[in-house]
């Protein structure tokens, strides 16, 4: 574990660096991600103790989201002033964005799921999606 | 009295401890947990949310200023980095899936973020908002960190637009369940890569907490977002400006 961890922290760093050098206006996490994901491609049947860490970080990720929202008290009267647009355009926007991809994914991958690949399912989806795989790829053969 | 002074003592230390906010922040957020296990598992007693609102309570009630509180908070606030990294470790593992879906998963990617972008910022305009608050709504589906950036570059306010992006991500994660239901949409991967895309990160937290393949997805998603938006946004206002 402790391996894994410095393995996220070294690429962060190289993100950080490389986020640097380029003047890229995207975070050295983001960067570091994709450094990440380019080097696991190379060495798939590999990954040590890395799938372990990141189902740790993973799984009480909004935890982490905490600290930075409570940072909402600073803006209490700017958005007490204007709260009405704020709302309404933060409630229709992420209904449209949750729609739109949601649709838009669906129709291109051109197939209709049965309901027990959902959300909802836990331990026995991971056979779900597998038994899922031919027809995934025969649909998708159909989209294009 | 000296219990009161004491007490004051006591308080002040604590206040002045990291201590004071890692704790507080771990315990709101377990309380969010709990309610939201009382409330039968539904994504609309959202954790986030509980957490956020009783910490704004207790520094509302102590006095306690933010910045301080975030001295100890800080520690939590770090892990975020090296789970954003970690989104490539699942996304790795569900590559044949990623790379079968690569053009649906693009298109939809940049259909849903276009659309969202542009509800957002019509809805606020048509209600009166004022520019600056127009301006820090764009980013708003996007993952904070880059969003804040954008903002800065677009003429946005950045913190006001982290602020936006946390409420779209706990909207997000509140809400996907209905409409994802109410269109049909069952596919783990559809859902988790739409949470990723319009709620970033609290998102895919929802998605995470479905399973692991819509997990992955939603981390897909809001890199990807974040990589593309970084430079479309601030193109498309410069254009639009013109």
């Amino acid at each position: 574990m402790p391996e894994a961890l410095a393995i996220l922290l070294l690429f962060q760093l190289a993100g950080d660096a490389l986020a640097r050098v380029t003047g890229l206006p995207v975070p050295g996490p983001v960067l570091g991600f994709g450094l990440l994901f380019l080097t696991l491609l190379a060495r798939r049947d590999r990954l040590g103790r890395l799938p372990d860490m990141a189902t740790a970080l993973h799984s009480h990720l909004s935890l982490l989201f905490i600290p930075a929202g409570t940072g909402v008290v600073l803006y209490l009267p700017a958005l007490a002033r204007e709260w009405l647009p704020i709302v309404v355009a933060l409630l229709t926007s992420t209904v449209v964005g949750l729609a739109v991809t949601a649709l838009v994914a669906r129709a291109l991958m051109g197939r209709v799921v049965p309901a027990r690949v959902t959300m909802h399912a836990t331990g026995p989806d991971a056979t779900a999606s597998v038994a899922d795989g031919p027809r995934r790829a025969r649909s998708d053969a159909e989209a294009r | 009295m000296d219990v009161d002074r004491d007490l004051f003592r006591l308080w002040v230390y604590l206040g002045s401890t990291p201590l004071f906010g890692l704790t507080a922040t771990l315990l709101a957020y377990a309380a969010g947990l709990r309610l939201q296990r009382a409330a039968g598992g539904t994504p609309l007693a959202n954790p986030v949310l509980v957490a956020i609102v009783l910490l704004g309570l207790l520094l509302q009630a102590t006095g306690i200023a933010y910045p301080r509180y975030f001295d100890g908070a800080q520690f939590v606030h770090f892990l975020l980095g090296p789970a954003t990294v970690a989104f490539a470790v699942p996304l790795v593992t569900q590559l044949p899936t990623l790379v079968r879906l690569r053009w649906p998963l693009l298109i939809a990617l940049a259909a849903g973020g276009v659309a969202s972008g542009a509800t957002a910022v019509v809805t606020a305009w048509a209600l009166g908002a004022s520019e600056t608050t127009i301006l820090s709504l764009v980013p708003k589906s996007i993952t904070a960190p880059i969003a804040m950036g954008i903002s800065e570059q677009i003429g946005g306010v950045p913190t006001l637009t982290a602020v936006f992006c946390i409420g779209t991500g706990i909207l997000g994660a509140a809400i996907a369940g209905v409409v994802f239901d109410r269109l049909g949409v069952h596919d783990a991967v559809v859902r988790g890569f739409a949470l990723g895309n319009a709620a970033h990160g609290i998102g895919a937290a929802r998605a995470f907490q479905d399973d692991a393949e819509s997990g992955a997805f939603a981390g897909l998603a809001l890199a990807l977002h974040g990589l593309v938006a970084a430079i479309a946004i601030p193109a498309t206002v410069l254009l639009l400006r013109r």
